[in-house]
């Protein structure tokens, strides 16, 4: 571990300083250093490798969570990984039978009837093995047609074909199921990378045209699903609201208006006034919350609350890093960040004001500069993630396609 | 004759006994007034709270209220108000002169004796005479058609004058032309004195009676209607660029073109009076902003104004004046579109000019003009300021955190006042951009020594968490209720709202409005756009530099919204407190309502109270609830206290309030 313990401090420190910030870098830097976590950790010839492997990431992934805490895509990209270990842990033994029918099958070919069900097994204990990870879903249900009868042999016979296939092929195995999280690592980067195409892929669905949009403050997401909505030729208008004090909202009507997307750029305090000629909200999200919540940029609640005094449909358009497992206690004090004052008033300006030694020693002036927002599930119409649209009621259910139940806290087991 | 308003009580009060009506809550400061009043605060005294206020309707009001209610009016009040009695003396009804007040001139209630005289010559005109609003034609077409059908149906009833009379009774406003020309010769006759004083003072009341429904506004996407307009001006302004697609009804002009075209104009003296010169300057850069300063400073303009006027020969006073008023404010609209609040101090300013006796020379109008400019700065905003603070400091407690937004003027002064006082509490000052008026209030309160919490209007919801009350000014209540104020106002009342922070909304009646609206887009002011795109500080967050090269991009600074009435737990007037749905008592109610409003509270709740409005017409009492009944005995006490003794009338009201 002593090649990576610079890269983990060196993330660490970026993450407290804030230097990383947004939840799209954040995942994937995340992603990436726990690939080369993965990839120098030194597999031990211990019995359980998966366990080994998971240990490592989840020290890292503690440090990592504590350096900044609100960054929730870390949590989540930890978590993601370490389920990703559990899967290929199964997924490998299930490998391991398979190969153990292949050796069957060369022992006997004549009988037929005993032929194909070991390999049969095999393929539908790997689905099972999914299917306890995974929550059963439209597509589940549709590629995997389970056998009954061959679960419950197979299931019978899973623990000393398990120990079989370890003591068999010990080196190989192992070796594979780094490998095998190294890709699917990976694989998770392109997701997080590429999150912004099968969003964009359903704006021609909820974009019609002559439609007139609000968006608050700049996201990436959001961007590129209008830009798609636009290349498909459909006109509309947006109203960007600024996004005090960050003005980011500025950034993205620029944006806009280089692709010819007609553009007007509000006041943040104007959005009530002008919601009410507005047909759709779609804004960019910091994280989702496993209860449907939304930690949003700042004013986003307000733009939520408008919303639905007119009835206007509040969309959050969100890649699945942005999904976080836990549920929000106090989201607006506990997963908040207050910056610094500079940004509303002028030191200069107000330094007369800023006299802290008045009366009994507490500051008459006190300022108030937070980051994000929460949007209680009740204010959102609908979320747009890269797998299709959700409503706020079930994304503790997708959210369990993601993650296992146990990673919930990412903390060290003290045994090992 | 009216005994309500018999003239030794009028002479008791000092001619200002309606000008402070009691509406809606008042504060515990208040004495018990009149005989009837005890009885019916008892119950709700002991809380500390409003006490019920029951003027005694059949008893004449010895009225000390009015100098009760402003505990520090100014010297000045008492001295031309003794001018203005000898000046209302006049008129056979001080109401009517208190209600021209804020609002186009009311139709001038039906005098007592006309009433009188109506009821008995005329039978099926009882009090309508004045009751000819101004009409659209579609109206008007109705109107005549119906009158038509009731004449024919009339002539084929036989002459039925009961039929008539009914019919009449239905559609008040409807009336025969040929029964109010003959009241009026009637009237002419019996009160000689009125008559001769009716050619000059009170105009034709169905003239008066036309303002009453506010014209509609210019639209700017009328390109005919435009070019006139610009042929008219007296400033040449560029239009803006880019202007937003949804608001070309409004005025969108590049800021700050009209200057060079002002400068040059400075020495044309006969143009434009230089004190309403330096005014319209100084609303154009922005040293004058907020409702009552912008105000003040045009009425006392206008005073210099007329100060320094001479009439010119073979001119009448009351046209020429009025004219030069007239272009003194489209030139002030030029530089920035009137408020309401300003609307409605040039209605009253020109009304009063109208009403000027011809019998007065120039010098005695003009300083009748005057002291009338200066009574309304007066009463209607620095008195009226000082009844709102003297209302809303009871409602503050120890402890409280008092969110306010942006800069009102008056909500500055209640916080200064409950400082005075000694009470214990913070302040959030919320602002947003692009004007940053919150931090010129921020950095006046720290100066005080008043606990501040600094924040903008995209935390609102983190910082509601700890608020207890939300104080709010207005540029305008209009009469459905709606709260035209800063744009971002109705955010923070919605965000109070959603948390259960009650919203009180402090505004003078004079800013009240008989227009409605629905949403924010209808009417507005557009501000300067590059104030959008200039980001105070940090340079490298400035993405917007030449935004106007791209016609795709838009930027809209607007500078006021509609607050929904629902958002509103209390407003507080100089006229009390009141929930929003009592707003068209005083807008509209005030020319047919008698001064008779009452309120029952229990608590600080806004479902608890109830607004009880007594009409007097022509055909006796109808007592009318706005909010919520909370027990059918207090109901019954009102209307015993109310009425005297349980007259039908009063029963009736008693069983419809029980069925809500």
């Amino acid at each position: 571990m002593p090649d990576v313990q610079p890269l983990v401090s060196d993330f660490v420190l970026k993450l407290k300083r804030r230097k990383v910030e947004g939840s799209h870098a954040v995942a994937r830097q995340t992603a990436e250093l726990l690939r080369s976590v993965v990839s120098q950790h030194r597999m031990g010839s211990s019995a359980n490798q998966a366990a080994a492997l998971a240990d490592a990431v989840r020290a890292v992934g503690e440090q990592l969570i504590a350096a900044n805490p609100i960054e929730l895509a870390v949590g989540n990209i930890v978590r993601r990984v370490l389920h990703i270990i559990k899967e290929e842990d199964i997924s490998s033994t299930a490998v391991g039978i398979e190969g153990l029918s292949v050796t069957v099958d060369s022992d006997g070919e004549y009988d037929s009837e005993h032929d194909d069900r070991p390999a049969l097994s095999a393929a539908v204990l790997a689905a099972h093995a999914r299917n306890a990870l995974r929550a059963p879903s439209l597509q589940t249900l549709l590629e995997d047609i389970p056998v009954s009868p061959a679960i419950s042999r197979t299931a019978s016979s899973t623990g000393d074909s398990d120990g079989k296939s370890k003591s068999a092929g010990d080196k190989s195995s192992t070796r594979k199921l780094k490998h095998d999280v190294i890709a699917a690592i990976g694989d998770l980067i392109d997701e997080i990378d590429s999150c912004y195409e099968p969003i964009s892929e359903q704006a021609v669905e909820l974009i019609h045209q002559n439609e007139v949009i609000l968006t608050l403050g700049r996201s990436r997401t959001v961007k590129e699903f209008l830009y798609a909505a636009k290349e498909k030729k459909r006109s509309f208008r947006v109203f960007v609201a600024e996004g005090a004090p960050r003005y980011q909202g500025h950034v993205l009507a620029k944006e806009l208006v280089e692709k010819g997307v007609q553009t007007t750029v509000i006041t943040d305090s104007a959005v009530f006034a002008m919601i009410s000629r507005v047909n759709m909200v779609i804004v960019g999200a910091h994280a989702i919350m496993a209860n449907g919540g939304v930690i949003a940029p700042v004013g986003m609640n307000m733009v939520a609350l408008a919303a639905q005094r007119h009835a206007v449909p509040f969309v959050v358009v969100a890649g699945s890093h942005k999904l976080c497992p836990l549920y929000p206690h106090n989201p607006e004090v506990l997963l908040n960040e207050l910056k610094s004052p500079s940004d509303l008033l002028d030191f200069g300006e107000f330094s007369d004001c800023m006299n802290f030694s008045t009366q009994d020693g507490s500051p008459l002036l006190n300022v108030v500069n937070p980051t994000f927002d929460y949007v209680p599930p009740k204010l959102v119409s609908l979320f747009i993630t890269d797998t299709g649209g959700h409503s706020p009621s079930y994304m503790y259910r997708l959210i369990a396609e993601y993650y296992s139940a146990d990673d919930l806290v990412v903390r060290r087991k003290a045994t090992s | 004759m009216d005994i309500r308003r018999a003239p030794p009580s009028r002479a008791a009060s000092g001619g200002v006994e309606p000008r402070f009506r009691q509406v809606g809550f008042v504060t515990a400061a208040e004495p018990a007034r009149g005989p009837v009043a005890p009885a019916a605060a008892s119950p709700t005294a002991s809380d500390g709270l409003s006490p019920v206020m029951i003027p005694p309707p059949l008893i004449p009001v010895p009225a000390p209220a009015s100098e009760s209610l402003m505990p520090s009016s100014p010297p000045p009040a008492s001295s031309y108000l003794l001018e203005v009695v000898s000046d209302l003396d006049d008129y056979a009804d001080d109401d009517d002169i208190d209600v021209s007040w804020a609002r186009p001139p009311p139709p001038a209630l039906p005098e007592p004796n006309k009433r009188d005289l109506t009821e008995t010559k005329n039978e099926h005109a009882p009090t309508s005479v004045a009751q000819k609003p101004k009409l659209s034609k579609a109206e008007r077409r109705a109107i005549q058609e119906s009158q038509r059908a009731a004449k024919a149906a009339a002539k084929e009833a036989g002459l039925k004058p009961t039929a008539m009379a009914s019919d009449a009774s239905t559609k008040i406003s409807k009336q025969p032309k040929t029964a109010k020309t003959s009241l009026k010769k009637v009237v002419n006759q019996v009160n000689p004195p009125v008559a001769s004083d009716k050619k000059t003072g009170e105009r034709p009341p169905d003239k008066d009676r036309k303002k009453d429904i506010p014209q509609p506004r210019m639209q700017f996407d009328d390109a005919h209607r435009v070019v006139k307009a610009k042929k008219r001006s007296v400033v040449s302004q560029s239009e803006a660029r880019n202007r937003v697609e949804l608001f070309r009804h409004l005025p969108q002009y590049a800021h700050g073109t009209q200057l060079p075209d002002l400068e040059s104009k400075f020495l044309q003296p006969d143009l434009m009076h230089p004190s309403v010169y330096k005014v319209g300057l100084q609303y154009l850069s922005g040293d004058i902003s907020g409702g009552n300063a912008r105000c003040i400073a045009m009425l006392l303009a206008f005073r210099d104004a007329i100060n320094d006027y001479s009439m010119p020969a073979e001119k009448i006073l009351n046209r020429d004046l009025t004219a030069k008023i007239s272009s003194y404010v489209s030139f002030l609209i030029e530089c920035r579109p009137l408020s309401i609040s300003m609307g409605n101090a040039i209605r009253f300013l020109k009304n009063r000019i109208t009403k000027l006796p011809l019998a007065l020379s120039e010098s005695e109008a003009k300083v009748s003009l005057q002291s009338d400019i200066d009574r309304f700065i007066n009463e209607k905003i620095i008195v009226a300021d000082k009844v709102i603070v003297s209302h809303a400091v009871t409602k503050i407690r120890d402890d409280d955190v008092l969110l306010t937004f942006g800069s009102a003027s008056v909500v500055e002064m209640i916080f200064d006042h409950a400082r005075e006082l000694g009470k214990k509490f913070r302040v959030v000052v919320v602002d947003s951009r692009p004007n940053h008026e919150g931090q010129r209030l921020l950095r006046r309160l720290v100066a005080k020594g008043i606990s501040c919490t600094y924040t903008h209007i995209n935390a609102v919801s983190y910082i509601m968490q700890e608020v207890t009350r939300v104080f709010l000014g207005a540029s305008s209540v209009l009469s459905n209720g709606t709260v035209y104020s800063r744009v971002g106002t109705a955010s923070v009342a919605m965000v109070a709202h959603a948390f259960g922070v009650p919203v009180l909304v402090c505004c003078e009646a004079y800013k009240f409005h008989e227009r409605v609206q629905l949403d924010s887009i209808c009417f507005n002011e557009l501000g300067d756009p590059d104030a959008i795109s200039r980001v105070p500080r940090d340079e490298s967050l400035s993405h917007l530099k030449n935004w106007a090269e791209n016609e795709n991009l838009h930027l809209l600074n607007l500078k006021y919204d509609i607050t929904p009435s629902d958002y509103v737990s209390m407003l507080i007037t100089d006229y009390g407190m009141l929930p929003p749905t009592s707003v068209p008592v005083i807008v509209i109610g005030s020319t047919d309502v008698d001064h008779l409003i009452i309120v029952v509270g229990f608590k600080f709740l806004p479902a608890r109270i109830a607004v009880l409005t007594v009409h007097r017409t022509g055909h006796g009492t109808r007592a009318h609830m706005c909010t919520y009944a909370k027990s059918k005995a207090v109901y019954q006490q009102l209307m015993f206290s109310v009425f005297g003794s349980p007259s039908e009338n009063s029963i009736f009201g008693i069983r419809r309030m029980a069925d809500w």
